[in-house]
């Protein structure tokens, strides 16, 4: 009984900080405006993406040679991501709002996924004119 | 009998511990964050040491053992004040640092207190069983005071968001390594399970730590309010 009520607590508790620490990764990545390399390859303009969009740009993430240091936060938002999509499944129809704010944040996420994106391509033009230097 | 994976796990838990150090390091946090950067450095001495402990006297051996519940012991001790370093900085423009560290020495003698009564009734093996007592109850006590420091800088609009996501990364660590030990409790049945997320979360933790110091400026700022899940 003791065992199970401490799981509902911790459960309880690692879903609250493990939300939390995902909106603190896409919060702090929503403050980078993109480049325009970037904006050309996703076609996003000014802050404007929707959530639907956040697949796509992952694939295009992963075509991307990877840095090496975000893989971890990537795979968090995932997680994230697919959290929202079972929620806005569940309240579609039960509760707009909820719906509405399941969108907000995957927006967020797509978000997320565009600077990662174009920290890598930033990340292989580095490289890119190190090779040609060297 | 360990398998390749278990290898893997256990030295990808040291390599991302020191991992973490040097990144700390390389950003200039070392200092800074002196208690975390001091426990991830010692969390990666005892992996290599519970190594030599293994390929020594073996799994099952009666050192490693000891070995084992001791180091994890002091490295539960030593995240214990990581956390109260990370309750200082929070504070710290409180000025409150020298109550915050009298009450973090009782809080850990009043946890040891509470962990020796628990194993007082043993006769035999006892000092190994107040280790994993100590060892679990402080786990516990850990999630708690996460969890009031996170209400803390909530409610004081703390914005650092190093400070913000040192502390959400820790919290996500002590809640699923409860999440864990309730789980390993009630289905023991799936312990093979319950067995690979203590090490998983091990490699969690000082990745996320490490990702903070080498990403997030010291000067990077973020209203907690816009992290705390509240739909308008």
């Amino acid at each position: 009984m003791i065992a199970a009520l401490f799981l509902v607590i911790s459960v309880a508790a690692f879903l609250q900080f493990f939300i939390a620490y995902c909106r603190s990764l896409i919060a702090a990545y929503k403050q980078v405006d993109l480049s325009e390399d970037a904006r050309e390859v996703t076609g996003i303009e000014d802050h404007l993406v929707m959530g639907d969009d956040f697949r796509r740009l992952l694939q295009l993430v992963r075509l991307c040679p990877e840095p090496g240091d975000d893989r971890m936060e990537i795979g968090a938002v995932r997680l994230y991501y697919s959290m929202l999509n079972m929620l806005r499944a569940i309240f579609r129809s039960l509760a707009p709002r909820v719906a509405h704010w399941t969108e907000q944040e995957r927006a967020g996420c797509a978000y997320f996924a565009a600077v990662a994106l174009d920290r890598r391509i930033a990340h292989n033009r580095d490289l890119m004119a190190q090779q040609m230097s060297g | 009998m360990l398998g390749p994976l278990d290898y893997f796990l256990w030295f990808l838990g040291i390599s991302v511990q020191a991992g973490a150090v040097v990144c700390a390091v390389k950003a200039r946090l070392f200092t800074r964050f002196f208690t975390l950067n001091l426990y991830l450095l010692v969390a990666s001495i005892i992996g290599a040491g519970r190594y030599f402990f293994f390929a020594y006297y073996g799994l099952t051996s009666i050192q490693y053992s000891y070995f084992y519940y001791f180091s994890d012991t002091f490295l539960t001790i030593c995240l214990y004040f990581t956390l109260m370093q990370l309750y200082s900085r929070v504070f710290e423009e409180m000025g409150v640092n020298q109550y915050l560290r009298v009450g973090a020495i009782l809080l850990l003698g009043g946890t040891a207190w509470f962990s020796y009564q628990v194993v007082l009734g043993s006769s035999d093996k006892m000092l190994g069983k107040f280790v994993v007592e100590l060892s679990l109850n402080l786990y516990f006590v850990g999630l708690v005071l996460t969890y009031l420091l996170w209400g803390a800088v909530v409610k004081l609009r703390e914005t650092r968001t190093q400070l913000i996501q040192l502390v959400l990364g820790l919290g996500v660590y002590f809640s699923a390594f409860a999440a864990n030990y309730a789980l390993r409790h009630l289905y023991p049945q799936f312990s093979t399970v319950w067995t690979y997320l203590p090490p998983l979360m091990a490699i969690w933790l000082p990745m996320a730590w490490a990702y903070t110091f080498l990403k997030i400026p010291v000067d990077a700022r973020l209203a907690p309010a816009r992290v705390v899940a509240a739909h308008r």
